[in-house]
């Protein structure tokens, strides 16, 4: 086997079941080392069990875990060369924030000399930028501050891999986008694995290399951002990841046909009835014109786009967001506005039903 | 309404009061203040048969909470490990515990300590001639208290243990600290303004009681049960001025358990 092809992470057809509950159904996966992996999906659809088993929490109950090319399995949490940010932080409340940050290394046997470990949380501690704050007890900072110690008591340890379950599910907007740049900066400066656990796709596809969607706990699709946004392997994962408006047809002979028989501009090799799977942004809206014409009923203003739902004739609401870039204000339609759409007949995707 | 709260509240107090303000009597009487000195104060500490009591009370107490302490938190903990079921039953039986009265506890402990004693003891006797004869005394005295204050500190431990974020403890294992490392670095701390909170409850049980006391002391005798035989031959000023020192001891140690349970910051969820 080529050293490249030695994987950080792998799972073998790993299942868990609580009881009658199976929260991971038999799934394979296989993450390089240095990457950036972020596992979505809804809620209860196995993502935290997965990381749980990865950090030695949860024992699989069929399947392995390998770490590093190792078979895990049975290896508990405090032998294994991962780090956690658990999702509310989880800080030790009777200890300063330096004393959080070199909890891990104090547990080092041969122990490590006391210097050395005040040295390496002070870095951790400039990495996160809370260089001032080593004798602060974490209950005088804020959420985002605690996020920060959770994040370098996780680091100092240098571990294989980094696990975050929604670390940033309980900040503000603003704090999340830069505390998103921040991870991934840290991330390229360590070259250490991340899995990232998030039900927000923004997060997952703005952050990771590789994306995980799961479903019922199984995979959906594995693949980079853009593969999975744009090559959706099924109608869940097209729907899950961005917006899609889904307007059912018939296929016949490879043509797409609404309900009311008009044709729909696209193709397909499927037979029968369909699901045609479009995004808001593949379409292009205009007063007049050739193409689907329909009515604006809403319009949504988003600052740097706009968003509008279009009712069409025989098909229902389609949602349409456009640019704003080089767009006056003449150019924002009004509901109410009759308008036509057009779109690149590439850009629709056909799913069996 | 008021008034008939007031009323309840005087009935309550004005006894206590009354006590504290006469052991400050200058003269012999219980029920005519005469004027104020501190002289029954230092009567009390200098009677041989009340610091003997004392010395008895003070042992007792102090072992009987320890050791409570110790054996109520592992049974908080060990409790924590069981099945929903089998917890809702000693949850039950904790409670249970703590509501026997005082009259049964003491009974119970010397008819046990007693059937105890009288297999040991020809056993003991029949080793040698010389061994020590188990009989009834501190032994009794520690046993007794301590099982009823292991109850008691088993159910303020437990709360707090309940109240506990799984969360720190995996958080502890997940930074390479074993169970056992992590028992004393994470668990513990977090448990011990509680554990201390027990110990100061068991050892106020302990010192004020007479009921259980009474039953199993044996030649001994505690604080109470002096004050209780010195009463039969009248209420003096000294008798009050005991009272009020054992009062005031046991609203200090009842608040600092008191501000020890309460003192818990809160920490973002
Ligand atoms: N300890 C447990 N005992 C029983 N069932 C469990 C346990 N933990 C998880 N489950 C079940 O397993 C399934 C997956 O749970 P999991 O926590 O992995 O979901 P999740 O994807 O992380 O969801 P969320 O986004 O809500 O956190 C759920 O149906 C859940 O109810
Ligand atoms: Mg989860």
């Amino acid at each position: 086997m080529a050293p490249e092809a030695i994987s950080d992470l792998e799972f073998r057809h790993l299942t868990k079941r609580y009881g009658e509950v199976e929260a991971v159904s038999g799934i394979d996966l296989s993450v390089p080392k240095g990457a950036f992996l972020a596992i979505l999906g809804p809620s209860g659809c196995g993502k935290t069990t997965c990381l749980r088993m990865i950090g030695g929490f949860e024992q699989p109950t069929e399947g392995e875990v390998r770490i590093a090319g190792q078979v895990v399995n049975g290896i508990p949490a405090y032998q294994r060369p991962v780090n956690m940010v658990f999702q509310h932080y989880a800080l030790f409340p009777h200890m300063n924030v330096a004393e959080n940050v070199g909890y891990g290394l104090r547990q080092m046997r041969p122990r490590l000399p006391s210097t050395e470990i005040d040295r390496r949380v002070g870095e951790a501690l400039e990495m996160v930028r809370l260089g001032s704050f080593a004798k602060r007890r974490t209950h005088e900072m804020s959420g985002g501050q605690q996020q920060r110690v959770a994040l370098a008591r996780a680091i100092v340890n240098r571990p294989k891999i980094l696990l975050l379950d929604e670390p940033l599910a309980a900040l503000d907007k603003k704090l999340r986008g830069d505390m998103q740049l921040e991870l991934l900066q840290l991330q390229r400066e360590l070259g250490i694995t991340f899995v990232l656990v998030t039900h927000d796709q923004e997060e997952a596809l703005s952050m990771a290399d590789l994306v995980c969607v799961m479903s019922a706990g199984r995979i959906s699709q594995l693949g980079t951002p853009q593969e999975v946004y744009d090559h959706p392997t099924d109608l869940f994962v097209a729907d899950f990841v961005g917006k899609t408006n889904r307007i059912p047809v018939t296929v016949d002979g490879g043509v797409l046909r609404l309900a009311d028989g008009r044709a729909l501009p696209g193709a397909s090799a499927l037979h029968g009835s369909a699901i045609a799977a479009l995004r808001p942004e593949a379409i292009r809206i205009a007063r007049a014109g050739d193409g689907l014409p329909g009515t604006v009923t809403h319009r949504i203003f988003l600052g740097s786009f706009a968003e509008y739902a279009v009712a069409v004739p025989g098909i229902g609401d389609i949602l349409v967001t456009t640019d704003r870039r080089g767009a006056t204000e003449a150019d924002l339609i009004a509901p109410g506005e009759a308008v036509c759409l057009t779109y690149d007949p590439a850009a629709v995707l056909v799913f069996p039903q | 309404m008021r008034v008939f709260l007031s009323a309840v509240y005087l009935f309550l107090y004005a006894p206590i009061a009354l006590v504290v303000v006469f052991s400050f009597n200058a003269g012999r009487s219980a029920t005519q203040m005469t004027g104020f000195s501190l002289q029954w104060y230092g009567k009390a500490l200098s009677n041989v048969f009340l610091t003997d009591a004392l010395k008895t009370s003070l042992i007792v107490a102090f072992t009987s909470a320890a050791l409570a302490a110790v054996f109520g938190t592992m049974a908080a903990m060990g409790m924590e490990r069981l099945g929903p079921r089998l917890r809702a039953v000693f949850d039950g039986m904790l409670a249970a515990a703590i509501v026997v009265p005082g009259v049964v506890i003491g009974i119970a402990t010397l008819v046990a300590l007693a059937g105890l004693f009288g297999v040991i003891n020809p056993v003991l006797a029949e080793l040698s001639s010389t061994a020590p004869q188990f009989q009834m005394g501190y032994l009794s005295l520690i046993a007794a208290h301590g099982l009823f204050s292991m109850a008691l500190v088993a159910m303020i431990v437990k709360a707090r243990i309940a109240s506990l974020s799984r969360d720190i403890v995996e958080a502890s294992y997940d930074l390479y600290a074993p169970p056992f490392a992590t028992f004393f670095q994470i668990v513990l701390p977090q448990l011990r303004p509680s554990i201390l909170a027990g110990f100061l409850m068991s050892f106020t049980f302990s010192f004020d009681d007479f009921i259980i006391a009474f039953f199993v002391a044996g030649a001994k005798t505690t604080l109470p049960m002096y004050v209780f035989a010195s009463i039969r031959r009248g209420v003096t000023p000294e008798i009050n001025a005991i009272a009020t020192m054992v009062l005031v001891a046991s609203l200090i140690l009842i608040a600092l358990a008191w501000l020890l349970m309460r003192e818990r910051k809160p920490h973002a969820a």
